[in-house]
């Protein structure tokens, strides 16, 4: 389970996240949306630690990890990570890049983490690509590689980035595609997403954010119904 | 024409002894400095009093022509130290550094080159530090400044020549004994630069080799 108590961050003088509690129940998937700017990113990179809140506590299965510090890459293993721009390590093919956590971080030996990554891959449906380096794919493949970098790790969380931004709309499609399965399958999903529709089908609660807050937590049919927040409303209005 | 070779060809063997001591002081000097290059670049990123240790070292072996730091060292300081170090002893250790600190260079560009988004996605894969510097940063920042490096072991092949001077019998000191006794100066100085063309074509050709054994795109 994931709670973030009271958390805040600033870059400098700039406020980023004001005061910002959400407790992510198991097994949901939630989808942040807000304008650009809003701190949808950074609230994400809090939950893994990528950033470090400047007060507050986050909470991975009951272990405070800004003050557990050498629980820190025990708590990312257990949390997948997929970003904007892939980050693909860019001098591994698609297998080693899968392999090389569960090897690193994992311990697997060189034959189990092989067979593993074959595994993950063919679920994106790369089964055909194992040795292409990044490179020598298209981004929809850039980013299925990372999707099953991530969950070859078997997160108990996902974290999306807007794992869509970079792809023109029928690459967006296939990777919403391999998203989608990974709804409901026994991890919680949080999913910075510009794609309305998209999280609409997919998410149990929208989290909507504006100027560093968190306006409102809402099951998503009722957030499309009746937002709570005059913010939210005008948000949605201007979507369509 | 007043070009004989018949006067130098007894000398060759001398040649020879003179190529073994550069080329052994070439390859040392390459492995001190690169073990060194990688430790400076890497402590060039940690915290404050490491980060100034390292850079006022970078800075004085750069900042200071090569052959003074070989006279500085091996005649200046016995003085202070009262420890007096055979030649190969100063020469190895002045050229280490300074081919140390011109790779830390060399490397330090070739990390930041790296973009940290991957760098990222490996810490929240729980890789750590360690692993991260040696499997993910290195690779890549030595693939992306290998034609700097082999340039500059290029160079110290060449700088080495400056050790005649203060009196280690590489080829270039082997060469002026053998001009001085055969009063022939053309042709071992013509035998010399073709030895250093020689070795600096093959050490180019190797570079050729692993720049595309570490190719990835
Ligand atoms: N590393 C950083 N240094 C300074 N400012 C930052 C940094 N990262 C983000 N910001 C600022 O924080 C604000 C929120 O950023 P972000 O979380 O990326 O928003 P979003 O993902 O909602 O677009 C922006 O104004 C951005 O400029
Ligand atoms: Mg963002």
């Amino acid at each position: 389970m994931i709670k973030l108590i009271h958390v805040s961050k600033k870059f400098k003088e700039t406020v980023v996240l004001k005061n910002v509690s959400i407790e992510f129940e198991p097994e949901k998937t939630y989808a942040i949306i807000g304008s650009s700017g809003a701190g949808k990113s950074t609230l994400l990179r809090c939950i893994n630690l990528l950033e470090i809140p400047t007060t507050g506590s986050v909470i991975v299965d009951d272990i405070d990890l800004i003050k557990d510090k050498a629980k820190l890459s025990t708590v990312r293993e257990k949390i997948g990570m997929v970003f904007q721009n892939f980050n693909l390590f860019a001098h591994m093919t698609a297998l080693h890049n899968v392999m090389f956590a569960l090897i690193k971080v994992k311990k697997l030996s060189n034959e189990e983490a092989q067979i593993q990554a074959i595994k993950y891959l063919t679920e994106v449906g790369l089964q055909n690509r194992l040795n292409n380096y990044p490179h020598q794919l298209s981004g929809g493949e850039k980013q299925r590689v990372a999707i099953a970098r991530a969950l070859a790790m078997k997160p108990i969380a996902m974290l999306f980035d807007e794992p869509t931004s970079a792809l023109d709309p029928e690459m967006t499609q296939e990777v919403l595609k391999v998203i989608k399965k990974l709804n409901h399958i026994g991890m919680t999903n949080i999913i910075v997403t510009h794609e309305i529709k998209f999280a609409q089908e997919v998410a149990d609660y929208i989290i909507f954010m504006d100027n560093a807050e968190i306006l409102e937590v809402t099951p998503t049919q009722l957030f499309f119904s009746q937002p709570k927040s005059q913010r939210a409303a005008e948000f949605l209005f201007n979507m369509i | 024409m007043n070009i004989n070779f018949d006067k130098i060809w007894p000398y060759l063997p001398q040649f020879g002894q003179g190529v073994l001591v550069t080329l052994q002081l070439a390859a040392l000097s390459a492995i001190g400095g690169t073990i060194l290059g990688f430790a400076l670049s890497l402590g060039g990123r940690q915290g404050s009093p490491v980060k100034w240790l390292v850079k006022g070292f970078v800075d004085f072996f750069r900042g200071t022509p090569l052959l003074i730091q070989l006279a500085f060292f091996h005649f200046g300081l016995p003085q202070i130290t009262g420890w007096i170090p055979d030649l190969m002893t100063s020469t190895l250790i002045v050229f280490s550094c300074n081919s140390g600190a011109y790779l830390s260079e060399i490397l330090r560009a070739g990390i930041e080159s790296i973009d940290k988004g991957q760098i990222e996605a490996a810490h929240a894969l729980g890789v750590k530090s360690f692993d991260i510097t040696i499997n993910i940063i290195l690779p890549q920042a030595l693939r992306n400044v290998l034609p700097a490096i082999m340039n500059e072991f290029i160079t110290l092949v060449k700088e080495t020549s400056v050790v005649s001077i203060i009196g280690l019998s590489d080829v270039m000191r082997k060469t002026s004994l053998i001009a001085s006794a055969t009063y022939r100066y053309f042709e071992p100085y013509l035998i010399t630069m073709i030895i250093y063309l020689t070795l600096n074509i093959i050490l180019s050709f190797i570079g050729k080799k692993l720049e595309k054994a570490l190719r990835y795109d």
